[in-house]
């Protein structure tokens, strides 16, 4: 009796113990979104989000940096989907699956997923801008500089390199669900295995590639690192144009006002808000998501 | 569902010529799409190769010879100051250099002393760039400086001294993983072993939601909020040290560490389970001993996983640990970490210069470090987890 008791208390430490580190990471979570919320929801206004800074950064609004994230995701993501897609359904439809080349695919994808995002910084800088840009320069302007630095195509690329393995990762789940049924139905009537996959299986699949698109796009309108120094400016005066142009992101401005402003405490509000900003349009992305991908789930199962 | 896709298959089928099933057509269409598709799916191993090549390419120059790196510095040097990131307002950014933490040799002063220092004896139209023009000669200093704790790469002098800096990267992943790694896998072990359904649709999205947060939201809470609540606790001297990015970059860890304990756990076969409950354990018992010691290989994965993730992060770094590359054990003073040094310095520095080339060699150091961390975790780990779960 005294035995079963002293194994039941130890039992509900153990369980309580869990439980509450459970609960702290909640806390920590609910924590971080209410303080920002509260701190910047006073500032989001409409004019906020419409208009350019004003006065050295201290007054108006953000409207350069959510535009420059949004181009900057949209070329991000038209690079990124249709080739992560493509090495999702290669993994999935055409490689076996313990072949050396789709184990090797394999590990370089979850590398990629691993490697730091300053690694793709320095990548972009030495590849895109030094290489691929100079190079460019070179052979059709004759040595003028208009590729060869920094700006909103580079960075956009090699936020796609960083955003790959999310998108493949999610396409290869959702490729995963659509039954072998209908591949084989596909198959018996004399579809050719092309056929298979462009009308039955990436029809199927639809929800999980725009699961992969959502999440890629979240992660790269979050990630400020590798555009550091392949294209993010402090301050533009003008929106980005052409694909040379530098450009304005939400988490850079958030950064720079909050290290490198002359007065932090005087742009305290502004550096909230675009925060709140930030946080907002990540957060709405990521909940899609997780919709989307639970109901992929779901139908799994079913 | 299968039924109706099948009928609009045929439906389709009847469009096309007919189809001679005894022979086995060669057909150019899907014969490109596999090979096109196949070449695609060959890029992720391609921009491994590359990032490989071109990280280290830039970096190489430190270990070159004499002749090659004269001439290329002073080359670069004519050619202007071109700088990385930074276009406009750059009176700003450079009024605040302070915040970055700069210890030492703040003072380079643009005209050159000769004969004061031997060893520094740059071309007198070099100098301008302060710290930037570098010679052979102070590229040799610099090249053996590597392995010293000065880190000071703004000066006459310049010295790239690494080792504070790997000091300052490792203090703050053992501080995060102090903190992340116990909270992480005691939460995964609840929702794995212990949770009814609702706490898991509870648990589950936050820690998704956790993952989403950028990086930068998770720096500015600690440079903001958690830097002062913590040092209104604790009452140390540095507002922004090791102990503030630590726990910071700990917040940013735990959604990897929880998600890949999480999955060990559940990967633990069910007979372990029913097994341990037959024989007459209790639940917490069957968790605490039966499963989690069977899932620790998984759980050796996440935390490797989280260490990299941890090591390489940038924005949280350049943020709340104070950026300044002292070396000492103290949690409770400013670091300056390998990732953060490379983001604060890479925008400033000359192309080509020797202080371009050490941040190029410190991110083939996170490059390797992180790789390596990755392949054990892939396949020394995840070999080990299979064998004891299917009791090999």
């Amino acid at each position: 009796m005294i035995k079963s008791f002293k194994k039941n208390i130890k039992g509900i430490l153990i369980e309580g113990l869990t439980l509450s580190s459970a609960l702290v990471i909640i806390a920590i979570v609910v924590v971080m979104i209410t303080v920002i919320v509260i701190g910047g929801k006073n500032q989001i206004t409409w004019e906020f989000l419409t208009s350019f800074p004003e006065d050295g950064m201290t007054k108006g609004g953000i409207f350069p940096a959510i535009y420059g994230t949004a181009l900057l995701v949209i070329i991000m993501s038209v690079a990124a989907v249709p080739f992560g897609t493509i090495t999702a359904i290669y993994l999935t439809e055409y490689a076996k699956e313990n072949s050396i080349i789709a184990k090797t695919i394999r590990f370089a994808v979850r590398t990629l997923a691993v490697i730091p995002s300053i690694i793709y910084g320095l990548f972009g800088l030495g590849f895109f801008i030094k290489f691929v840009g100079t190079t460019m320069d070179n052979t059709f302007l004759g040595g003028q500089l208009k590729w060869g630095q920094p700006n909103i195509l580079w960075a956009s690329l090699t936020m796609a390199l960083l955003t790959l393995p999310v998108v493949i990762v999610s396409v290869e789940e959702a490729l995963k669900t659509v039954p072998n049924d209908l591949r084989a139905a596909s198959l018996a009537l004399g579809a050719t295995k092309w056929q298979t996959i462009w009308k039955v299986v990436i029809p199927g699949s639809i929800s999980g590639i725009m699961t992969g698109t959502i999440l890629a796009v979240s992660r790269g309108a979050g990630e400020v690192a590798p555009i550091l120094f392949t294209g993010v400016a402090y301050y533009v005066a003008t929106l980005p144009a052409s694909f040379s142009d530098q450009f304005m992101v939400l988490g850079y401005h958030i950064y720079v006002m909050t290290t490198q402003s002359a007065n932090v405490d005087k742009t305290l509000p502004i550096q909230f808000g675009t925060t709140l900003v930030l946080l907002a349009l990540t957060f709405i992305l990521n909940i899609s998501a997780i919709v989307l991908r639970y109901r992929i789930r779901k139908k799994k199962i079913n | 569902m299968a039924n109706r896709t099948k009928m609009s298959k045929r439906s389709e089928l009847k469009d096309s010529p007919l189809i001679d099933i005894t022979k086995k057509k060669f057909r150019w269409g899907d014969f490109l799409a596999e090979k096109i598709i196949k070449g695609v799916a060959f890029l992720s191993i391609t921009i491994i190769i590359l990032i490989f090549v071109f990280v280290f390419r830039e970096a190489f120059p430190i270990f070159s010879s004499k002749s090659a790196d004269h001439v290329n510095s002073v080359g670069n040097t004519a050619a202007g100051q071109e700088t990385y990131g930074e276009v406009t307002d750059k009176p700003v950014a450079q009024d605040s250099q302070a915040t970055y933490g700069e210890v030492t040799d703040q003072t380079a002063t643009p005209k050159v002393v000769q004969g004061k220092d031997s060893v520094t004896a740059e071309p007198a139209d070099s100098a301008y760039t302060v710290g930037a023009g570098s010679g052979f000669d102070s590229n040799q200093t610099a090249l053996k400086s590597v392995l010293t704790k000065d880190w000071v790469p703004v000066s006459q002098k310049p010295r790239y001294g690494i080792l504070a800096l790997i000091v300052g990267t490792f203090k703050i992943t053992i501080i995060s993983m102090l903190f992340a790694a116990p909270l992480a896998i005691m939460a995964a072990l609840y929702t794995a072993s212990f949770a009814g359904k609702r706490m898991k649709e509870i648990i589950k999205p936050t820690i998704e939601l956790l993952a989403g947060f950028p990086s930068v939201v998770i720096g500015f809470f600690a440079l903001m909020i958690l830097a002062s609540v913590l040092q209104s606790v604790f009452h140390y001297d540095t507002r922004l040290n090791a102990f503030v990015g630590g726990i910071a970059m700990g917040i940013a860890a735990i959604p990897i560490i929880f998600t890949i304990t999480e999955d060990a756990l559940t990967a633990v076969p069910n007979s372990f389970y029913q097994a341990s409950l037959a024989l007459g354990a209790s639940k917490w018992q069957t968790a605490f001993f039966v499963i989690l010691p069977a899932a620790t290989p998984g759980i050796f994965a996440a935390i490797l996983l989280g260490i990299g993730r941890v090591f390489g992060e940038t924005m949280i770094a350049l943020m709340a640990t104070g950026n300044a590359a002292l070396m000492d054990l103290n949690p409770f003073t400013s670091v300056r970490t390998l990732a953060a040094t490379i983001g604060a310095e890479m925008a400033e520095v000359v192309f080509g210069d020797t202080h371009y080339n050490v941040l190029f060699l410190i991110g083939s150091l996170l490059f390797i470090f992180t790789f390596i961390l990755n392949a054990i975790a892939e396949f020394y780990v995840k070999g080990k987890l299979m064998k004891r779960i299917q009791g090999k």
